[in-house]
C-alpha cells in the first residue's frame, strides 16, 4: 500500500539573515492509519516539519511524497489542491472565525473544494457529531471553552475527511482535562474516520504517549524512531 | 488525476465580505469616505443639469426678445431714438408684440423724503408702457401694472430688486416712495426679469407722468421686441434700419438672451472645477481605503494563512480582499448616490430650478466607486496573496 507520507532526505535552511537549518536530512515513512507524534525541545525544527508535511512550506532539498505524489515538482496552486483534499490541519491557537458560527467554521473546511453551501453544512454538522458538539452548532466560538473550541478546529480538520491530519501543538492552550480529551480524539481517529493518518506534534510526553509511534527531532535531526520501517 | 481547488463565485463574495461584517464600524466609515465623495460628484452634476435645465427653459421663453437701445456718439453722448422707432418696429410682421421704455436720468427713488438723496440703492427711475408685462413675459409679483390712471397720477411699479432694496415686500393702500421730490404710491412689484436686468433695479412710472414732471416726451430709450422664434435673426438684421432709417448705426440691437447663454457657459467653467474637487475627494476616500485594507491584511494574517492551510489558492486570496476593497466602495458608492440625489433635489428646490439628474451621474458615480475599491485594493490584495502560508501561521 502506498503510504501516507514520505520523506527523503529532507533538509530546509532559511535564507539569510537568519541562515539557519531547521531540518537535515530528514527521512522517515509514515503509512495510511497510523498516529505518530513529532517531540523534541523548542526550536528542535518540529514546526518546520509539520509546515513542510503540510506543504505550506517548500524544503530545501530531498522529496516529500504525499500518498505517492512528489510534491516538490507541483505549482503552489497545485499544492493547494493538496491541502484542500489530502490534508487537515489543527493549530494550537484554533484559528477559528469570532463573527461566523461553530456550524460555519466547520463548514468553512470545504469552501475550497467547492462543494456547494447544503453539503457543507450536512458533512459540517456529521462532523461536530463525532466531536461531540452536535448541540453547540449555533453557537461563536467566544462562548465557548478552550476544549471546545479546539475540538471544533478538528471538526474543521475532519469536515472533509482528509488522508492526513496534521496537528500543531494541539493542547498547547488547554489545561490537562481538555488536553486529554483532545489527544483521545486524535488518538482514536483511525477506528472512527476509516484509517485517518495522524502526525501530530507536541513536547508533552503523555500526549506523545498517546500516539502508536513517536519520533524524536533535535536540531532539525531524528534522533530517535519508535517505528522506524526505513 | 490530482485534486485541485475551486472556490464557487458565490462562496468568493461570501468570503469577500467577510471582514466587512467582522469589522462593521471600521468597514462604515471607510464607507463613508466613499459616500461623501460620489454625493458629492453626483450632487454637482444635478445641480448643474437642473441649473443647466431651468436656464434652458428661460432660454428657450426669451430666446425671440430683441432689444433696440439709443447708441453713443464718438464723444459718448447717447444718440436718441428716433421717436418713430417704436411703431416702425411692430410693422416688421414676424414682430409679435413691442414695448418701450425711458430713462429718467437724475432722478432718486427713495422709501420716504428722511432718506438722504444720496442713498439711492442703485435704483433708476424709468417711464414705461402698459405693454411691458406681456412683451417680457413677467410676472406680477404684488398689485397690478401701471393702468390708465397711472398716465395722469403718480404710481409707480417697482422691479423686484428695487423692492427688496427699499424694504417692501408687501402693499398696502399707503405704500409710497419718494421719488424726485414727491410721494408715488406703489402699485405693483414685478417679478424678477433675467433677460432685462436693467428693469429689476428700477422704478417704473407712466411716460404720461415722466413727461408732465420730467418733461421726457415720448422719446423711449429702449425698445423690447417679441418676435417670431424662427425668425429672430432676420428680424434682428433690419432692426437697426428700421428704428433709425437715417443712420442705423446709431442704434444698438442686442438679443438679452445672450446674457443667458453666457452664464450657462460660465456655469460649465464651474461644474469643471466642482467635479475635479469631487474627484479629488474621491482619490482621497481611495487611499483611505487602500490603508484600511494594508491594516486589513496585517491584522488578518493569521485568517489568510488558515485559508491557504485550507486550500485557498493565491488568487483566491487576493481575489478576497480585492472584493472586499472593491464592495467597500461600492456600497460607499451607491449611498453616494442616494445622498447626492436628495442633495440635487434639495438644491434644485432652494433655487427654485426643476429637478434634472442625469442619468450618467450614478452610473459615472458607481462605475468612478468600483474603480476607486478595485484600485485601492489591489496592492493589499497582491501583498495578502504573496504571504507564505507557515508565516502567516506563525503570526501569534
Amino acid at each position: 500500500m502506498t503510504p501516507a507520507l514520505e520523506l527523503r532526505n529532507v533538509s530546509k535552511t532559511y535564507p539569510p539573515p537568519t541562515t539557519v537549518t531547521a531540518l537535515c536530512d530528514v527521512d522517515f515513512t509514515v503509512q495510511r492509519g497510523e498516529t505518530v507524534a513529532i517531540t523534541g525541545a523548542s526550536g528542535a525544527g518540529k514546526s518546520t516539519l509539520l509546515s513542510i508535511l503540510g506543504t505550506l512550506e517548500r524544503p530545501s532539498g530531498g522529496t516529500v511524497r504525499i500518498a505517492g505524489t512528489d510534491t516538490s515538482t507541483m505549482s503552489d496552486t497545485q499544492l493547494s489542491g493538496v491541502r484542500a483534499w489530502h490534508i487537515g490541519f489543527v493549530f494550537q491557537q484554533f484559528f477559528l472565525l469570532d463573527h461566523l458560527s461553530v456550524l460555519e467554521n466547520v463548514a468553512t473546511g470545504l469552501v475550497y473544494r467547492g462543494v456547494a453551501t447544503s453539503i457543507r453544512r450536512e458533512h459540517a454538522t456529521q462532523a461536530l457529531e463525532r466531536v461531540g458538539l452536535a448541540g453547540r452548532m449555533r453557537h461563536r466560538p467566544a462562548q465557548l471553552s478552550g476544549g471546545e473550541q479546539q475540538r471544533v478546529a478538528i471538526a474543521r480538520a475532519l469536515v472533509g475527511r482528509p488522508a492526513v491530519l496534521l496537528a500543531d501543538e494541539p493542547t498547547g492552550n488547554l489545561d490537562t482535562a481538555n488536553g486529554h480529551e483532545i489527544v483521545n480524539l486524535l488518538a482514536t481517529l483511525r477506528e472512527t474516520d476509516e484509517g485517518t493518518t495522524v502526525v501530530l506534534i507536541t513536547h508533552n510526553n503523555d500526549v506523545a504517549a498517546a500516539m502508536e509511534r513517536k519520533i524524536q527531532l533535535q536540531d532539525g535531526r531524528i534522533v530517535h524512531d519508535s517505528g522506524a520501517t526505513g | 488525476m490530482r485534486p485541485r481547488s475551486r472556490l464557487r463565485p458565490s462562496d468568493a463574495l461570501s468570503v469577500g465580505t467577510v471582514g466587512l461584517r467582522a469589522r462593521r464600524i471600521r468597514s462604515t466609515l471607510s464607507a463613508l469616505g466613499i459616500a461623501i465623495a460620489i454625493a458629492a460628484l453626483v450632487a454637482v452634476l444635478g445641480a448643474a443639469e437642473s441649473s443647466k435645465k431651468h436656464l434652458l427653459d428661460e432660454l428657450g421663453q426669451q430666446g425671440n426678445l430683441l432689444t433696440v437701445g439709443t447708441g453713443q456718439t464718438f464723444d459718448g453722448n447717447p444718440t436718441p431714438l428716433p421717436p418713430t422707432a417704436q411703431t416702425m418696429i411692430a410693422r416688421i410682421p414676424p414682430v409679435l408684440s413691442t414695448t418701450a421704455v425711458g430713462n429718467i436720468d437724475g432722478a432718486t427713488v427713495r422709501r420716504t423724503d428722511r432718506i438722504p438723496p444720496e442713498n439711492t440703492n442703485g435704483i433708476n427711475l424709468m417711464a414705461a408702457q402698459v405693454s411691458l408685462p406681456s412683451t417680457l413675459s413677467t410676472r406680477i409679483l404684488r398689485g397690478a401694472f401701471l393702468g390708465p390712471l397711472a398716465e395722469r397720477y403718480p404710481e409707480t411699479v417697482l422691479g423686484y430688486s428695487a423692492a427688496r432694496s427699499l424694504g417692501i415686500d408687501k402693499l398696502t393702500a399707503q405704500t409710497q416712495v419718494f421719488i424726485a421730490g414727491r410721494y408715488f404710491a406703489v402699485v405693483g412689484i414685478l417679478d424678477q426679469v433675467s433677460v432685462a436686468p436693467e428693469i429689476d433695479t428700477s422704478a417704473l412710472i407712466s411716460f404720461g407722468i415722466a413727461d408732465q414732471l420730467f418733461d421726457l416726451g415720448d422719446v423711449p430709450t429702449r425698445i423690447y421686441i417679441r418676435v417670431d422664434p424662427d425668425q429672430v435673426p432676420a428680424v434682428a438684421a433690419v432692426l437697426g434700419a428700421t428704428a433709425s432709417p437715417e443712420s442705423p448705426p446709431d442704434v444698438q440691437v442686442q438679443r438679452p438672451s445672450d446674457v443667458i447663454l453666457a452664464r450657462l457657459q460660465a456655469k460649465g467653467a464651474f461644474v469643471g472645477l466642482f467635479l475635479g474637487l469631487g474627484a479629488i475627494a474621491l482619490l482621497v476616500a481611495g487611499v483611505g481605503i487602500a490603508n484600511i485594507m494594508v491594516i486589513s491584511v496585517l491584522e488578518r494574517r493569521a485568517e489568510i494563512g488558515l485559508r491557504r492551510a485550507l486550500g485557498a489558492r493565491r488568487r483566491d486570496v487576493a481575489a478576497q480582499f480585492l472584493l472586499e476593497s472593491a464592495l467597500l466602495a461600492v456600497i460607499g458608492g451607491v449611498v453616494g448616490i442616494g445622498l447626492g440625489c436628495l442633495a440635487t433635489v434639495a438644491a434644485a428646490r432652494l433655487a427654485g430650478n426643476p429637478v434634472a439628474i442625469p442619468l450618467q451621474a450614478p452610473l459615472a458615480g458607481l462605475i468612478a466607486a468600483l474603480l476607486v475599491g478595485a484600485l485601492a485594493g489591489l496592492y493589499p490584495a497582491t501583498r495578502a496573496s504573496r504571504l507564505p502560508p507557515a508565516d502567516a501561521l506563525r503570526t501569534l
